[in-house]
């Protein structure tokens, strides 16, 4: 499980974090990703770097369903400090392939509780 | 590391890469595959314009995996599979296919 | 006096700190992740509305669109500038301290 504490723009902990998960999701890890503290803004929808000259990475998130990384859990508590909801995310979705290509949701918003449990099954943790 | 084509400098990594996406075109990919002795058929151009939307849509250069089932998805099952792709791209298709379409290097690419 | 602040509220606590110490009448800006600390119904707003009765805060709006923060989201009393609005409000103070 890769663990994302940081906001996507201030920092290169998302970006590095992100192409981290391709790489591993590339040679077939299997692997899951949490979004607690300001991790949770790497995914608010509509961001737009242009005027800061900086790349808009947030696009590659959307590409995380053709890596067969499809479960993305995010904090409840660390959005609702934030004031965000789940509709601030980006709908980030895969398709099942042996379910005829369903799309399905990626994002699973656990509260605090369900998250330290999904932590403590994890054989290896990464945080970024 | 750079060439020349056109009268115009192009700027690449020491694998060839493009530095500058913008400054890709048709003529670019020709002369990368032509430096490959490779001759660019209407199979691979459907691969290079597929790559050049992918990048464009989520802003990565897909893995062969998912390049693979990517192009299995959208131009058919005969298409999507490693036999197909390494045929047209022996050197790896989304390594080589990445570099022709002025892509930086796929990510989970040794 | 100019003050920027380019830290979250959530991970610093440079805005907190800034906002004690800043003088009736300063201006505040927030850049980079400092714009955080203009979300309306944040853990942080209290603090915030409670500073805008004594202080000016401004965010730069170029880091609230690259964050996917509209306008609407920030709390009201807050104004968004934009690089030439940055410009304006350090040619209009003698002073500029940067909480980083």
């Amino acid at each position: 499980m890769y663990i994302n504490r940081h906001a996507p723009c201030g920092t290169v902990y998302a970006v590095e974090g992100l192409e981290v998960v391709l790489i591993g999701a590339a040679f077939e890890q299997d692997v899951c990703m949490a979004f607690v503290g300001d991790g949770v803004f790497q995914l608010k929808q509509d961001q737009d770097t242009a005027e800061t000259g900086m790349k808009n990475f947030s696009p590659a998130y959307r590409a995380l369903g053709d890596y067969e990384v499809n479960r993305l859990y995010v904090e409840r508590e660390s959005l609702e400090e934030r004031g965000l909801t789940e509709d601030d995310l980006m709908p980030l979705t895969w398709e099942d392939e042996d379910d005829d290509w369903a799309e399905k949701p990626s994002i699973h918003i656990v509260d605090r509780a369900q998250l330290s449990d999904l932590i403590e099954e994890q054989d290896i943790l990464l945080n970024f | 590391m750079a060439f020349e084509l056109n009268g115009k400098t192009y700027e690449t990594d020491e694998e060839g890469y493009l530095a500058n996406l913008g400054e890709w075109d048709s003529d670019v990919a020709a002369y990368m595959a032509k430096e490959d002795d490779c001759d660019l058929s209407e199979n691979h151009w459907e691969v290079i314009n597929f790559l050049r939307e992918y990048y464009d849509e989520y802003q990565i250069a897909p893995a062969v995996r998912v390049l693979t089932k990517a192009i299995g998805k959208k131009l058919g099952k005969d298409k999507g599979n490693s036999k197909y792709l390494y045929e047209l791209f022996p050197y790896g298709p989304a390594k080589q296919a990445c570099k022709y379409a002025g892509l930086p290097k796929p990510t989970g690419c040794v | 006096m100019l003050h920027t602040v380019n830290k979250s509220p959530f991970e610093s606590s440079s805005l907190k700190t800034c906002l004690s110490l800043a003088r009736s009448g300063s201006d505040v800006l927030l850049i980079e992740d400092g714009v955080y600390g203009a979300l309306a119904k944040s853990a942080h707003a209290p603090l915030v509305t409670e500073a805008l009765e004594a202080v000016r805060v401004y965010a730069l709006e170029p880091d609230l669109k690259a964050r996917g923060l509209s306008g609407d989201r920030l709390l009201p009393g807050i104004e968004v500038v934009g690089y030439d609005g940055f410009v304006d409000l350090a040619c209009a103070n003698d002073k500029i301290q940067n909480w980083l």
